[in-house]
């Protein structure tokens, strides 16, 4: 299925340069969700790039990613007030707990961890958004006590 | 035109750069992401020098020359923002110069000593990337890169296959292969042409020297070695002998002080591919194809042929390489002949090529559980080995090969430079469609370092069409255009490297052409000067076929010395 859909994205880029390939990786990761090893081929030979000029493309912008979001999706802004009200060791705390790089996935898929440069809302500062749902003005000791009630719902 | 070069009046011409201008005066501008032949990308900044009109410093990589213009290469300023670029590219590498493999043949060590760089005034944090060991040929160690870019431009600009690029952004920047892989899931071939540029150890081949050693000191093993047609012909530039010198005597001697029991010339298992390849081409011609027949004595092109272009399958010739041929004769007719368990035969191959080491591994190339080929060791690894055991080779006496593969013919001598094996099979096909010797046995268009060379040869009442190709982005190109149906040909030699095996990935390093040209010029005068200049006309080989493998392309040719190719699925 999803693969019909790149196909139905590359289809409307007919005959497109390497110029198209980040409007085609947006549109890809826009019905996917991420970009797959299968979409990256794909596109690679619609436009005639190999896989790893594709991935050096991707990995140079934020946007992208390579896996597909957890159930979960944390956001965590590092923006200037954030920072200033301690966003850095809030980072820390997520990756300990959650045992994840930023831009990755947990192994069991349930959280994907995202650096956002500012999420608009530096009256919350520190802030951080799962799913949409802020949780403002948190010290890192919060972070165990949110993950763990989001891995309840999950389960 | 005409411009000033420290005080010196040069002439240069339009569009040529300042860099160039230099080198032909004999100026020499340190340089790390130069590549000769390739538009310059000027990533590096070393080679920046002063532009006295502008007080400005530009990089003469990519500066073109203009009229009246006045540079001064290495004055203070220009040294000092290069003395500035390596302490920064030092600020956060591994520092482990005494552990490296390049230790001593380092570019970044060379411009460091240079440039006086004494101490540590940038200091940052190493990074730490994972080795990449995945592969059978080489090393990837990302801490030690300094991104000058050069593996991704030869891996993608030279060879058509770029398998590596750069990846994240910033100072997270790192060559990785798509989706973080290791080299083994890549469209790498193993050419090691990565290696040949790569001024620091970032890349290096899979050391296996500690293997071979293990062997020679274990009584119960017979250790038995072949080296390449390009090895005797190189490894002089390292011992200060006058680069070219074919010192395959000498060789021999220093190997068995080394404690190598048996040692063949790969050159005999050339004149077999030869004898094996004529056939299968003459074959092809009573048969009507398929064609163009290809060559498959390179096992990077081999691989890049099953990765990018499987439909060829059927057309690459199913002879060995010289390599395995001769790996698969000692351990199969050799030991049986002298009663050795081939179990207890240890068989090291000497090669100017990364690639090899993967061919050696590749399924088809064993009987059972006993490999035709144990071990490939590139020349660099030899050459250390060699000077490991403190062997001095100005000092060694010549000796000759073993028999009884000890004779070899110059045709498969010349397997080692680009359109070797196509010379070397078009002697032996002529001699076996005719029954007579080609006039002329030198096949002269066939040679040199251009990328692509065609020839016609009338052979009795047929024309043969043929080319030669180097360099595997020469190759896609000719593949296409066949494949398209503009060029048609009965028979086309393709060597991964360009120039062929005196350039292959697995050479000493050196930035001058005039070393690749001297290996070159060497297996040429070897052939012009040999008693014995075509592989039919080898002795040894006839007895071979006569006691064992009986004819050409026989069942028992076809057990011992021919393979098979498959689609192979890589990240592409």
């Amino acid at each position: 299925m999803k693969i019909n859909r790149i196909e139905e994205i590359l289809k409307s880029y007919m005959s497109a340069g390497r110029d198209k390939l980040i409007p085609i990786l947006q549109e890809v990761q826009e019905a996917e969700g991420f970009l797959s090893r299968e979409s990256v081929e794909l596109t690679g030979r619609h436009l005639g790039l190999p896989a790893s000029k594709i991935f050096g493309v991707a990995t140079f912008y934020n946007q992208f990613r390579f896996e597909p979001m957890g159930k979960f999706h944390i956001q965590i802004c590092r923006g200037t007030a954030c920072h200033v009200k301690g966003s850095a060791p809030l980072l820390d705390s997520l990756v300990k707990e959650l045992d994840v790089e930023p831009g990755r996935t947990t192994k069991d898929g349930l959280f994907s961890l995202e650096v956002v440069a500012c999420i608009g809302a530096c009256g919350l500062a520190p802030v951080i958004a799962v799913n949409g749902e802020f949780h403002a003005r948190l010290e890192c000791d919060q972070i165990p006590v949110i993950i763990d009630s989001y891995r309840k719902k999950g389960l | 035109m005409k411009i000033t070069i420290n005080n010196r009046i040069l002439e240069a011409s339009p569009g040529e750069t300042v860099l160039s201008v230099a080198a032909r005066a004999g100026i020499s501008i340190p340089t790390l992401c130069h590549m000769e032949g390739l538009p310059p990308t000027g990533a590096c900044r070393m080679c920046v020098v002063e532009d006295i009109g502008t007080d400005n410093l530009i990089p003469s990589c990519s500066q073109p020359a203009v009229e009246g213009m006045e540079i001064k290469t290495h004055s203070p300023k220009a040294l000092n923002a290069r003395k500035t670029i390596v302490e920064l590219l030092l600020a956060n590498h591994p520092d482990d110069c005494l552990y490296c493999i390049r230790n001593g043949c380092c570019t970044l060590q060379d411009y460091s000593e240079e440039l006086g760089v004494r101490q540590r005034r940038y200091s940052g944090v190493k990074s730490t990337y994972d080795l990449d060991v995945s592969s059978p040929s080489i090393v990837r160690d990302p801490d030690k890169c300094i991104l000058c870019g050069k593996c991704v431009r030869v891996c993608e600009e030279i060879q058509g296959v770029s398998a590596i690029d750069f990846v994240g952004r910033g100072s997270a920047t790192h060559i990785g292969c798509a989706f973080e892989e290791g080299l083994n899931v890549s469209s790498c071939v193993y050419c090691g042409q990565c290696i040949m540029v790569c001024p620091t150890g970032a890349l290096a081949e899979k050391d296996e020297t500690a293997r071979v050693i293990a062997a020679l000191r274990n009584p119960d093993i017979t250790v038995v070695a072949q080296h390449a047609p390009a090895i005797s012909v190189t490894i002089a530039e390292d011992f200060g002998i006058k680069p070219g010198t074919d010192i395959v005597d000498r060789m021999n001697g220093a190997m068995r002080r080394m404690g190598f029991d048996y040692i063949f010339p790969t050159s005999f298992g050339a004149d077999l591919t030869v004898i094996e390849e004529a056939h299968e081409l003459v074959q092809r011609v009573t048969s009507g194809g398929p064609f163009p027949l290809f060559t498959s004595c390179s096992p990077g092109w081999v691989k890049f042929m099953e990765e990018f272009y499987p439909e060829l399958v059927k057309n690459v010739s199913s002879c060995k390489s010289p390599q395995q041929m001769l790996g698969a004769v000692v351990k199969r007719i050799w030991t049986s002949e002298r009663d050795i368990d081939p179990k207890k035969v240890f068989h090291v191959s000497i090669m100017p090529c990364t690639a090899k080491k993967f061919e050696c591994d590749r399924p088809g190339m064993r009987n059972d559980s006993v490999r035709d080929v144990d071990v490939v060791l590139t020349t660099r690894e030899f050459v250390r080995m060699i000077k490991m055991f403190g062997i001095d080779l100005e000092q060694v006496d010549g000796e000759p090969a073993d028999n009884p593969y000890g004779e070899r013919s110059s045709a498969g001598k010349i397997f080692g430079a680009s359109g070797g094996v196509m010379e070397a099979a078009v002697r032996t096909a002529y001699h076996m469609i005719t029954a007579k010797e080609l006039p002329d046995l030198d096949v002269k268009d066939v040679r040199g370092f251009k990328g692509i060379k065609e020839i016609e040869i009338e052979i009795g009442e047929f024309v043969l069409k043929a080319a030669v190709v180097s360099g595997l982005g020469n190759a896609r190109k000719l593949l296409d255009s066949i494949l398209a149906g503009e060029k048609t040909y009965h028979f086309v030699e393709i060597m991964t490297c360009p120039g062929g095996c005196i350039a292959g990935g697995g050479q000493p390093f050196t930035s001058d052409p005039k070393m690749v040209r001297s290996r070159m010029m060497s297996l040429y005068s070897i052939d012009s000067s040999a008693p014995v200049r075509t592989a039919h006309s080898n002795v040894s080989l006839k007895k071979l076929y006569d006691d064992h493998l009986k004819k050409p392309g026989s069942h028992v040719a076809h057990e011992i010395l021919h393979t098979g190719y498959a689609r192979r699925e890589v990240l592409k």
